[in-house]
């Protein structure tokens, strides 16, 4: 008995070693998990990630197996949802929501060897935990660019979800590139609170069209603004995360894409052939991870012309959206003549820039 | 008029919009307490309300048949909850939450190919004249028919229960089971039929919001509305005109909250946020302190409680 004991000790000692040295080189076939805040109908946010995973698939075929869940709450039940992924043979798990940074690094600590992706997040506790997003600001400012020129009432309005950095970024360049058109552009701001509530979504719409303001841009995940402002002729909105071309031409005027197809395929592809390495990854409109959807005819064609010279100039690298000379909202100096903002600054955002009135909520 | 930047007559026009889908399903859960059954599956019947409603919608085209079909989808489904708690007398809590969980489920399917259609439109009613008039006009003649139904119902529900045979046999029901039994009248039917009632309403509830307040379908469309037509049922203390007046607070308090961002004040979001629920629990506990004690809080005795005739 005990030298059977012994036998098979050794055999499983001998798998694992087999087991840890295939890993450095690459896996025969890997498992990637996708774990979704919201519904993959949501039509934006979640959709965009998911056509993510369906190109992992296509491009890999049988060597990957995709699974993914979806509408998992932000919190302890992420956690859950982690822990059971990496223990029913997940190799890599994408975290698709700044929400789950905390879940993230604590399973990833139990799990060494199954790598974690985080979307948006900046925590990389552990090795085996990888960060990226997309300068979604980029695109902001072509929006910003459209609303300025667009808007008769002078009022752009902005449908936040939480007071997150990414969403301090994108409010800014949104307001930033739209005073640099229309100097007497004023930005509302509402807080819905929520990155998935179709009737809050739209109700924060509401509020911003009853207080006169006639171009809207959101930062939640579902089309239910752009429903909104289609109940209004002459009013515009974009699509956000994806296209969504049912309401084009009008409101959606134009979008901003997450493209997070290249990304996914690139990170299982070196999982796959043992080329991966902990990363931080950060691309916007020049590296296709942030596309501009197609500016229809309801704009004028010197605003789609001024609009696509900003999101060339960007993808070109000749102009960055913020640019100083900038003020934060409480006068005192951010960003010097000339100076650009540093990645640092953009990731830890917390402030307003000089010009928009309210304050964020704590 | 302007308070802190907001014109009053819209945001009272708006909290009326934005509080018909948790008044229709909180008058309909009404009844169906009122009858004894605790049906806690609203929020699974309102978005099977919804996305029925949406598909009658937008293959017929015509925004009336979908209501009618929301309505329908709301009540097949409390079907499923009248079978397992008045027939086979499952727990009325469990059965109403797995309820939630199914509907909330089966919509998604059901939905799968409905993604990023838009509804046919719902107009608001042609009222000429009466819509010019300053304040009272866009307060109360520029809205779609729903609406105005919305309100006729708190007023057919409360007169139904108040004033008519009807209104007192199930009301009796709800206070006695035993008693009724005993009088002749059939428990479980008759809860079977305001289940039924309350699935309906439900179910125009959440057509409601896929069809004219959202319009269109995304998964978990209703996201807790059903949830806060429950708290408007208790926080009503079970009597219909108190149900419009809390789901107009429930309502009101959402949109004033986004209004006073949108016109930039001071106020801080949260505390508006919580206010509607915070205010719930201060009437429960005034209600509940009073001289008459729980009696006042008038809920059904018999809510819950399952009925088997064993005599």
């Amino acid at each position: 008995m005990k030298r059977r004991n012994l036998l098979a000790t050794a055999a499983m000692g001998l798998t694992l070693a087999l087991g840890g040295g295939a890993f450095a080189q690459g896996l025969e076939k890997a498992k990637a998990c996708f774990v979704y805040v919201g519904p993959i109908g949501d039509g934006g946010w979640t959709f965009q990630h998911h056509q993510g995973a369906l190109a992992v698939q296509a491009a890999y075929g049988d060597k990957v197996e995709i699974a993914w869940q979806e509408s998992v709450p932000e919190g302890a039940d992420a956690e859950r949802v982690l822990t059971q992924m990496a223990l029913s043979g997940c190799n890599i798990i994408f975290t698709t929501s700044f929400g789950y940074m905390d879940a993230t690094n604590a399973v990833a600590a139990k799990f060494p060897d199954v790598k974690f992706e985080h979307a948006a997040g900046f925590k990389r506790d552990h090795d085996n935990v990888s960060t990226y997003n997309a300068r979604f600001y980029e695109g902001r400012a072509v929006q910003g660019t459209i609303a300025g020129m667009m808007t008769k009432s002078n009022k752009i309005g902005y449908i936040g979800s939480f007071p997150i950095p990414e969403v301090m970024n994108g409010i800014n360049s949104y307001y930033l590139a739209a005073k640099k058109v229309n100097p007497d552009v004023q930005l509302s701001v509402v807080w819905a609170f929520t990155w998935f509530d179709p009737a809050k979504e739209a109700d924060s719409a509401k509020a911003l069209i009853d207080q006169g303001v006639d171009v809207i841009a959101a930062h939640t995940d579902s089309t239910a603004p752009l429903a909104e402002l289609a109940k209004t002729p002459g009013l515009v909105g974009f699509g956000q995360a994806s296209d969504m071309e049912a309401y084009k031409p009008s409101p959606r005027v134009s979008s901003i894409i997450d493209n997070w197809a290249p990304y996914y395929v690139e990170r299982v592809g070196a999982l796959l052939d043992g080329s991966y390495a902990q990363s931080d990854t950060w691309a916007g409109i020049a590296g296709g991870e942030v596309l501009i959807g197609d500016i229809t005819e309801a704009v004028p064609a010197e605003v789609k012309a001024a609009a696509e010279k900003v999101r060339d100039e960007i993808a070109a690298g000749t102009l960055h959206p913020f640019t100083g000379p900038i003020k934060k909202q409480d006068g005192s100096d951010w960003l010097a003549e000339g100076q650009t903002a540093p990645d640092g600054d953009l990731l830890g955002m917390n402030f307003y820039v000089e010009g928009i009135t309210g304050d964020i909520p704590q | 008029m302007d308070f802190g930047g907001i014109n009053p007559a819209v945001l009272i026009a708006s909290l009326m919009v934005s509080a018909v889908p948790i008044l229709l399903a909180a008058l309909g859960e009404l009844v169906v307490e009122k009858s004894g059954v605790l049906n806690l599956g609203v929020e699974g019947m309102m978005i099977m309300g919804a996305i029925c409603g949406f598909m009658v919608a937008v293959n017929t085209g015509s925004p009336l048949l979908g209501f009618a079909g929301g309505a329908l989808g709301g009540a097949g489904l409390s079907l499923i909850f009248a079978l397992l708690t008045q027939l086979f007398l499952a727990n009325q809590v469990a059965t109403g939450l797995a309820l939630t969980l199914f509907g909330l489920g089966l919509s998604s399917l059901m939905g799968q190919n409905y993604n990023g259609i838009k509804p046919p439109p719902t107009g608001t009613l042609p009222f000429g004249p009466l819509a010019d008039i300053p304040f009272l006009g866009t307060v109360l003649f520029r809205h779609d028919w729903v609406v105005y139904a919305s309100v006729a119902l708190v007023a057919l529900v409360w007169w139904v229960l108040k004033a008519t045979r009807i209104g007192l046999v199930i009301r009796a029901v709800g206070e006695s089971h035993e008693a009724a039994h005993a009088l002749g009248y059939k428990v479980n039917r008759i809860r079977l039929a305001c289940i039924a009632f309350g699935g309906a309403m439900a179910g125009l509830g959440g057509a409601y919001v896929a069809l004219v307040r959202v319009p269109q379908w995304v998964d978990g469309i209703t996201a807790g509305a059903g949830w806060i037509a429950l708290a408007i049922v208790v926080f009503a203390s079970w009597r219909p005109w108190r149900v419009l007046v809390g789901a107009y607070l429930f309502g009101g308090i959402t949109v004033l909250q986004l209004n006073l961002q949108a016109a930039g004040s001071a106020i801080p979001v949260e505390y508006l946020s919580m206010a509607p629920y915070l205010i719930t629990i201060l009437v429960l506990v005034i209600m509940s302190a009073g001289r008459k004690g729980k009696a006042s809080l008038a809920a059904p005795a018999s809510l819950g409680q399952n009925f088997h005739a064993s005599r």
